[in-house]
């Protein structure tokens, strides 16, 4: 494209790569979705027309930056694409293998491209442009050359045939002007036109007064798409609209033809008028089109994209319609700042409860709203955080396709519950944990399509992705139709391991056994999965993140894994004891029960350690003030409260002088200024101000049963 | 041969810090510490700390500080200077040190002194309270001795047991 060079000399485009990168990445992703989601026989028109746009748009991007051989690649997916979009060519599955494998390579060049590598791999890349021509030999031998790409630009140029070397009239439309497209914003954008050709404003005095809509006329070489490339790198494409000058500014005949339902003033029917508009556009502006030489109809084809309202209503186009790009760091601090209202809060009705309600009944009516309105804004501050687990989820056809073609099997996956929601720090750590299991199933859980036949199953395997609210937590299931674990197998090789295991086990301890390290009971070490490695790394991440991990399997209908988060990180339901003059939070679903034991319940042993008999089963029994080196107000068992706290399989009866209350707090990390304490997983602010510090509950048990080891 | 590692250290840290070389100075028991003032965050008063379990004694556990948890390290006990009193009139320093939020308890805060090269001494190989690493130099204000710490890498030592083992500079 000509506007290539200028956009390099001349505008500063370094700061604005960064918006290209995200934005490319966000196109591929769309990208790769609509591909796997789309079915080669009955693929509808919006489908194949939003993978085009994706296309195009990043080669838009990567051009007008100068990216070469990302614009090569595009081009060419571009081109093929256009084909199939046209009809004119049927889509098949190699075709979207081909296209997938792009994605693909894409991605590694946009990688390496933003980290400022120039390794990209031109002879895979050029590979895949054979393939990718190669689709179109058949259909289209005379059509398309085999140009050199680096040309990318002489097909868009060309398609606008009334534009010769000579210079045309474009007039560019800015609505609506609101508070996030302001005046002056226009401004920004017009002063960066002028590397483009000669600027004017046009806004007549009523528009100026009405403050809605700027109006300005370019004197260019460059095309009416070209142009809507570049500006859309620096404003909202949605808001900003390119077409030849209306008619007294004796544009070119020609280049207002393709796109006639718009030739007329109705920008703001565009922008309102959704309804009406997109019904005709697609199909009146390729059909002026269709006669002209060129094979890519690119300029007809980008006008009706930056202009179509049916962008926003598709749904490749609408992740990103109503969303802001806010750096997770702000988002924190919001969070950060709203916990420190709410413990102002706190302690200001904690003062006011001294304050006759009568006299200051006024002052207790606004600080019951305060308290109503902290909380709302809490929830909605940690609601930003939040993100539907489909962007988790988003991943796995991907990896279930390419698994199950490289594993020869039938899968298809079922994905339910993408919209619940989790905290935006777990779903990143949840991924590679799912992706693991999600392979498991896929290699070792479904058998082979003939295998299942004779099994009396459908020869597809099925693999179910599902997540679900479960109290204060969030359940996410890898369940697949496969042959089930088996119990023999397992026990037979942690035996053969040299591990402690009886017949006697119940199932669900025999199915943890698979989280040992070093474990596989895979026959044939595959590339996919059966290293053994894995599933102990699965476990532990999972459990560094809260949560835990369940199994549940019968032999020949499958095995279903659950695991279970807390929904976020940075808060916690906990219930506060106190210990001499310190309160101390545990999680509350550590929690089993409390009791305050009769004379007599705890016994000990050897003289040295002590166990708790409850309903026949006996639990160690440790205090807090000893383990923390502190002085505990109450001396003997019976005057304070044992509580009884489960976690990593093992429970432990821990003393304490006393249950304060139950607390929903805001986890803070000790370590950001300190160092890391045995027996305390954090801290947090308390209603008064203090400091509370989180107990580490699995420490405490661990550390519990190996005293009780050592006592007996 | 200890002696010239500390001058050279003292030379360039003190060079490092250019040419307004500002000082905050604090009492422990008879004798006055300065530390660089861009070192310092605030100095606020004391308020009972949320003991930490295990912590050496000289860690007096952590208090919330505008919803950041901040150690706090009593330099009198650390360095067995004056009397652990906590009254009123007890001082916290709070430090932005190695991107990490420590307050220390000092007797007491005298001043903000400026103090230019030729005022700083090479500290002598003498065993002050501390070890002579920490310290770099010696300040002479109105005949009275200062003696200049380097706060940062006193905090971040193993022996301040504050942060872990492997984020020790």
């Amino acid at each position: 494209m000509s506007s290539e060079a200028g956009g390099d000399s001349d505008f500063d485009m370094s700061e604005l790569h960064g918006l290209f990168f995200d934005e490319a990445g966000e196109h591929l992703d769309a990208m790769e979705a609509l591909l796997l989601d789309i079915d080669v026989a009955t693929a509808d028109d919006e489908q194949l027309n939003a993978i085009f746009r994706a296309a195009h748009s990043i080669k838009g991007g990567a051009a007008t930056f100068g990216f070469t051989d990302v614009t090569e690649l595009t081009h060419e997916m571009e081109t093929t694409f256009d084909k199939v979009r046209k009809k004119q060519m049927p889509l098949s599955t190699d075709l979207v293998d081909v296209f997938l494998a792009s994605g693909d390579m894409l991605k590694t060049m946009l990688g390496a491209l933003k980290s400022g590598g120039d390794s990209v791999p031109e002879a895979e890349v050029a590979a895949l442009c054979v393939r990718l021509r190669a689709f179109l030999e058949p259909a289209a031998t005379a059509a398309v050359p085999a140009q050199p790409l680096a040309q990318t630009a002489v097909p868009a140029v060309a398609a606008a045939p009334a534009a010769p070397a000579g210079k045309q009239t474009l007039e560019l439309v800015f609505a609506p002007l609101d508070a996030g497209f302001t005046v002056t914003a226009v401004d920004g954008v017009v002063i960066d036109l002028k590397d483009f050709g000669v600027v004017t404003e046009t806004t007549t005095a009523e528009e100026k007064q009405q403050a809605v809509l700027r109006r300005f006329s370019i004197l260019t070489e460059v095309s009416a798409a070209d142009l809507s490339d570049a500006i859309a790198f620096m404003a909202d494409p949605e808001r900003v609209k390119v077409q030849a000058a209306p008619a007294p500014q004796a544009a070119p005949a020609a280049k207002s033809a393709p796109k006639p339902p718009t030739a007329a003033d109705t920008e703001f029917g565009l922008f309102v008028d959704a309804a009406t508009l997109p019904a005709n556009q697609p199909e009146s502006a390729p059909a002026p089109a269709a006669p002209a030489p060129a094979p890519v109809n690119e300029a007809p084809q980008k006008v009706v994209e930056l202009k179509s309202p049916a962008k926003a209503a598709a749904p490749a186009g609408a992740s990103d319609s109503a969303s802001i790009r806010v750096s997770v760091e702000k988002v924190d601090q919001l969070i950060n700042l709203v916990g420190e209202l709410v413990i102002t809060q706190a302690m200001l009705a904690q003062t006011a409860s001294k304050a006759d309600p009568v006299l200051y009944e006024a002052l207790h009516n606004g600080l019951a709203t305060l308290e109503r309105n902290t909380r709302d804004i809490q929830e909605a501050s940690m609601s930003i955080r939040m993100m539907p687990m489909s962007v988790a989820f988003s991943r796995f056809p991907r990896v279930v396709r390419d698994t199950a073609a490289k594993l020869g099997k039938e899968v298809e996956l079922v994905t339910t519950g993408e919209g619940t929601e989790l905290d935006k720090g777990l779903i990143e750590r949840i991924v590679d944990p799912l992706t693991h299991l999600v392979r498991n199933s896929l290699d070792h859980g479904l058998e082979p399509a003939d295998e299942r036949v004779a099994n009396g199953k459908s020869r597809k395997g099925t693999i179910t992705l599902r997540a679900f609210h479960q109290g204060g937590a969030i359940v996410i299931e890898v369940a697949d139709d496969g042959r089930g674990l088996r119990r023999e197998k397992i026990l037979a090789k942690a035996k053969e391991r040299g591990m402690t295991v009886s017949d006697n086990m119940s199932d669900s301890e025999v199915w943890s056994l698979i989280f040992e390290a070093g474990f596989s009971t895979a026959e044939v070490i595959t590339d996919v999965s059966g290293r053994g490695v894995g599933m102990d790394v699965v476990r532990r991440n999972i459990q560094a993140m809260g949560g835990r991990v369940e199994i549940y399997s019968a032999v020949n209908a499958g095995t279903r894994i659950a695991i279970k988060l807390p929904l976020t990180l940075a808060i916690l339901d906990g219930m506060s004891v106190r210990v001499g003059n310190e309160a101390f939070i545990m999680p509350l679903g550590t929690i089993c029960e409390s009791l305050q034991p009769q004379p007599g319940a705890i016994s000990s042993i050897s003289g040295r350690g002590q166990v708790l008999s409850v309903r026949g089963e006996y639990l160690p029994v440790i205090s807090l003030a000893e383990v923390l080196g502190m002085r505990a107000d109450k001396q003997r068992f019976e005057d304070g409260i044992i509580v009884i706290l489960e976690a990593e399989g093992g429970k432990t009866a821990l003393f304490v002088d006393e249950l304060v209350g139950q607390h929903q707090v805001v986890i803070k990390s000790l370590e950001t200024n300190y160092r890391k304490v045995p027996g305390i997983s954090g801290a947090t602010i308390m209603g008064d101000g203090r400091v509370a510090l989180i107990l580490d509950i699995a420490y405490m048990v661990a550390l519990a049963h190996s005293r009780l080891d050592k006592a007996a | 041969m200890l002696q010239t590692t500390t001058q050279k250290t003292a030379a360039s840290h003190i060079a490092g810090a250019g040419e307004a070389n500002e000082f905050l100075t604090f009492r422990l028991g008879a004798e006055e510490y300065g530390i660089e003032i861009l070192k310092v965050q605030e100095i606020r008063g004391w308020e009972q700390p949320t003991t930490i379990a295990n912590a050496p004694e000289f860690i007096k556990g952590v208090i919330n500080l505008r919803g950041t948890i901040v150690p706090i390290v009593d330099m009198r006990i650390k360095f067995g200077l004056g009397d652990a009193q906590y009254n009123t009139l007890t001082v916290v320093i709070i430090l932005n040190i190695a991107k990490r939020v420590v307050g220390i308890v000092v007797d007491a805060v005298s001043d903000v002194i400026t103090l230019d090269a030729q005022q700083i001494r090479p500290a002598p190989d003498f065993s002050a309270s501390f070890d002579t690493q920490y310290i770099t130099g010696l300040g002479t204000v109105d005949e009275r001795m200062l003696i200049l710490m380097n706060i940062e890498k006193l905090m971040t030592s193993a022996d301040m047991a504050l942060v872990d083992g492997d984020t020790v500079q």
